[in-house]
């Protein structure tokens, strides 16, 4: 727009302080007030995640059949479940299985991602159109259909859920990384490291690789959102968590035989992946707005 | 001779994270019935922003007008709602752009376009508007017309996209065209052939033509008047022929000392030291100061007014306001 | 896409016999004597080489013949013929409120950029993607069926049947859309030919609709196309949260049986329709674009 060229002209921005990339980071993290907060809740669902088994007030395994199906209450924060077992230490101690399942997917898929993508775009050639097809191969299956097909072959249960989620992350990561790889090798330091002789490795891992980190984290960030939703999806049916397992998914499944007479035993553990996956999805698109103004989403 | 438009002490502003900056700073000139003024200075001296804020598009920006006057045909238009700027849009004054490439519609027929202003601003039939677009293309010197208003702007040139353009801005018949560097984009034998098409279609049609350009070649072909800008004000206001014989405001003569000329060998061109000020960041006193030669102590202190030369002639230095001898003695 | 096909055929093939258990057994029932499991396998070709059971299965495909499902007994097609239109409507009318939903809240979040509608757009969309389809469903069924009783909790025997599965399974892709078709219609309105169109003296509500929008549904209607699969996926989930009778269920149950016959065909069908969405997508968006469509 030719107003915002005119603003611009005038402006020759010298930056008279030392730059520091983290601390500019944080400045402009604050700015996001919604990603703040979003921020701060991830953290302490961490905590959680680690210390819940031992800050839960109930044991999460004991069945109490004098109060099965009951409604929140003062005892029972979040009402209790058909065996009478306190849903809000299950959601504590659940925490754990739901982030642990879901981070562990996507830094295995995004590790195989960012190693094929980083091979296929720098090298190209055959190389290249192997990785392609092969991902063009994984993307002619839905997403969530992939993950259920693969624990189809692997059976049911929370390892091959990590590992279902991890494969169907790969093709994405793959073709991220491919895409800035492909820009990163066009640029001049990396053709002047080039020149001094520096080997493939260390051009990959050392020059092109960080470009790429923005761009990455934001990535990251979604896909976990993401495979929490798969994670817990594949364990309402019936693929994932046995149902003894207090994994939130399954809780879920679980109560909606009781969804007329006790609705909390659907809305607690919904809701706790809902505000988990809604969390990371804003700090994501808070992330997009700092690490990576090319995808500006406004 | 009649005044079409004047536009008096114009101030327009943008608003960012909740602080205003003004760009156009007190804008004044005017534009006679019938003349085609050039409206000149480096980018970013806010000449567009003059041209859109004539028009008030606004829209989309936070851009508004923050003081001064916009009187077309004795009319106040600083204060005219969107609804009635609508009407005068299109109709009294049109515009044209910088950008032929990028100021058509891709997904839309060249018809369906010229189409729009017609339809809405001329009480004429679907069949009369069809005829009345063929007329005002083959005006334009658009050949095969009744074809072209079925092709998509990306089949056509540059050149042929501008024609289009003032096409569309004719329609109308606007007493007022408003030409926002309207061959910067062009190939140089096609800019020659839209000037002359703009001078000739200004002459047939009699209407007032605001050209807006960083070319002075363009002035020197086109204009009657010119109004010279800087740092978002006009400094300089005169007839093309005194602007050229004998600059006045020291960015003028710095500006036309920056041209080459046929015949005359030079050793050095003369050029402006130094940039355009941040306009958040603007010095004190006249703005031009830090980059003049004879800038003297009142020129960092105190913005000079303009100072009627006589002859219509303007201009806003320290060198011609009342008392000079004291500043220059 | 033939290749994609070929290859996407034999890894479904090759990898559905990876799924552990043995079918012959599984037919013959557990009191059955080895001898009988045999004969069963025999039957049903097992014996036989992979690769020799592929080409077999893909001369059988190409006859219209899907296999048989190990389960009922009854042929792939005929258990497909009722549930695939079900689960067709079901998708497509998801598309139908995705798109309409999502291009209209996207719209108005971009006219109305950083003022209440863009606020509540917005928090809806991030929402939308957030939520898992099946807690939704369930508390759509909760408010609608339960408490209301204007829908049936399940089935699919009337239009009713397929409001709520459809508003679920289409919510994920409605706030995409949304986010999307704001960003993207942001972008436009900084074009150079909307400011020709305002210098025309058109109003907005000619501008946004028929310049803007316009120009922006050629980006979007493509990741429409590349959230199709998002559907079929989600359907599963949605057909089981709705005991919806379409193919989406059909797969859990046959995987819940190791029906292999039913999965194997099921996922053919599944790519196929995804593969042939894309192709779709990609002769629409060349029919949007004048640039293209005029190229070729």
């Amino acid at each position: 727009m030719e107003i915002i060229k005119e603003v611009n002209a005038y402006t020759p921005v010298i930056p008279k302080k030392k730059y520091s990339p983290v601390k500019e980071f944080f400045k402009n993290w604050k700015k996001q007030k919604t990603a703040f907060w979003a921020s701060i809740f991830i953290l302490l669902l961490i905590i959680i995640a680690i210390i819940g088994p031992y800050i839960a007030p109930y044991d999460p395994y004991e069945p109490d059949y004098n109060s099965t199906l009951q409604g929140p209450s003062k005892e029972h924060w979040a009402g209790t479940d058909e065996y009478g077992r306190d849903i809000f230490s299950r959601l504590l101690v659940g925490s754990r299985i739901s982030l642990g399942v879901s981070f562990l997917a996507v830094f295995l898929g995004a590790a195989g991602g960012i190693l094929l993508g980083l091979i296929s775009g720098y090298f190209g050639g055959w190389l290249d159109r192997i990785i392609m097809r092969g991902s063009d191969v994984m993307f002619a299956f839905p997403d969530l259909l992939l993950a259920i097909a693969i624990v189809a072959i692997l059976g049911p249960g929370l390892t091959n859920v990590v590992i279902a989620v991890s494969i169907f992350s790969i093709p994405s990561f793959a073709r991220l990384v491919r895409g800035s790889t492909l820009e990163g090798k066009e640029t001049v330091f990396v053709e002047a490291a080039k020149s001094m002789g520096a080997s493939h490795r260390r051009i990959m891992f050392k020059h092109i690789f960080p470009e790429t980190l923005g761009s990455l984290i934001v990535f990251i960030t979604m896909r976990i959102g993401t495979a929490i939703l798969a994670a817990s999806s594949l364990s309402f049916l019936g693929l994932g968590a046995s149902p003894e397992t207090p994994d939130w998914g399954a809780m879920l499944s679980i109560g909606r035989d009781y969804l007329g007479t006790a609705s909390h035993v659907v809305m607690m553990p919904g809701l706790a992946i809902f505000l988990t996956v809604l969390a990371f999805n804003l700090v994501g698109d808070g992330l997009r707005d700092v690490l990576d103004p090319k995808t500006k989403n406004e | 001779m009649e005044k079409l438009l004047q536009v008096n002490q114009l101030e327009t502003q943008f608003t960012k994270d909740k602080e205003k900056l003004k760009i156009l700073r007190g804008v004044s000139f005017h534009i006679n019935k019938g003349e085609v003024l050039g409206l000149v200075g480096e980018s970013g001296c806010g000449k567009s922003l003059t041209s859109l804020s004539i028009m008030k598009l606004f829209k989309g920006t936070s851009g508004e007008i923050a003081g001064g006057r916009i009187v077309f045909k004795g009319e106040d238009l600083t204060h005219r709602s969107e609804r009635e700027m609508r009407k005068i849009r299109g109709k009294q004054m049109a515009m044209i752009f910088q950008e032929p490439m990028t100021s058509l519609n891709p997904v839309m027929k060249i018809g369906e376009q010229l189409l729009e202003p017609i339809r809405l601003h001329l009480d004429l039939n679907e069949k009369q508007a069809k005829e009345h677009v063929i007329y005002i293309l083959k005006k334009v010197g658009i050949p095969r017309a009744e074809e072209i208003i079925y092709e998509f702007p990306h089949q056509l040139s540059g050149g042929m996209r501008q024609r289009i353009m003032i096409a569309m801005a004719m329609s109308c018949n606007p007493q007022l065209l408003i030409a926002d560097e309207p061959t910067t984009a062009l190939d140089v034998t096609i800019q020659a052939q839209i000037l002359e098409l703009m001078k000739q279609l200004q002459k047939e049609e009699g209407m007032s033509v605001l050209l807006i350009t960083h070319d002075l070649g363009v002035v020197a072909e086109m204009c009657d008047r010119v109004a010279v800008m800087y740092a978002g004000r006009v400094v300089e206001e005169a007839n093309v022929f005194d602007l050229f014989e004998s600059p006045k405001h020291p960015y003028t003569k710095g500006l036309i000392g920056s041209v080459p000329k046929i015949g005359q060998r030079k050793d050095k061109l003369t050029s402006i030291k130094g940039n355009v000020p941040d306009p958040s960041n603007m010095p004190k006193g006249c703005k031009f100061a830090p980059r003049c030669n004879d800038a003297k102590a009142i020129c960092f202190e105190e913005e000079p007014n303009a100072t009627d030369l006589g002859n219509g002639r303007m201009c806003s230095c320290w060198m011609f306001e009342e008392g000079r001898e004291n500043v220059y003695a | 896409m033939i290749p994609i096909l070929f290859i996407v055929s034999i890894l479904i093939f090759f990898f559905t016999h990876l799924i552990p258990g043995d079918p012959a057994r599984l037919v013959a029932g557990k009191d059955a004597t080895l001898e009988e499991v045999n004969i069963i396998r025999a039957e049903l070709g097992l014996d036989k080489p992979i690769w020799d059971q592929y080409i077999t299965y893909m001369s059988n495909l190409f006859q219209g013949d899907l296999g048989t499902s190990l389960k009922t007994g009854l042929p792939v097609s005929e258990m497909f013929a009722d549930r695939f239109m079900p689960s067709i409507y079901l998708t497509f009318m998801s598309m139908g409120w995705a798109l309409l939903l999502g291009l209209l809240i996207g719209t108005l979040s971009a006219v109305f950029k950083n003022k209440w509608p863009d606020y509540l757009g917005m928090v809806t969309a991030v929402s939308g993607i957030s939520m898992p389809g099946f807690w939704l469903g369930l508390i759509l069924i909760q408010i609608f069926s339960v408490q209301l009783g204007w829908f049936p909790t399940g089935g699919a025997e009337s239009w009713k049947s397929y409001i709520l599965p459809s508003l679920t399974l289409g919510a994920g892709i409605m706030s995409m859309l949304a986010r999307f078709t704001r960003s993207s219609l942001l972008e436009t309105l900084r074009a150079d030919f909307i400011r020709t169109g305002r210098a025309k003296g058109l109003k907005e509500s000619v501008v946004i609709p028929k310049h803007a929008l316009r120009n922006s549904l050629i980006p979007v209607v493509t990741i429409a196309g590349l959230q199709f699969g998002f559907l079929l996926g989600g359907s599963v989930v949605v057909e089981t949260v709705f005991s919806f009778p379409g193919m989406g269920r059909l797969l859990i149950d046959s995987i819940a049986f190791r029906d292999y016959p039913v999965i194997q065909a099921e996922m053919l069908l599944f790519s196929i329709e995804f593969i042939l969405v894309n192709l779709i997508v990609d002769i629409m968006y060349s029919m949007l674009n004048p640039k293209i469509r005029y190229a070729s």
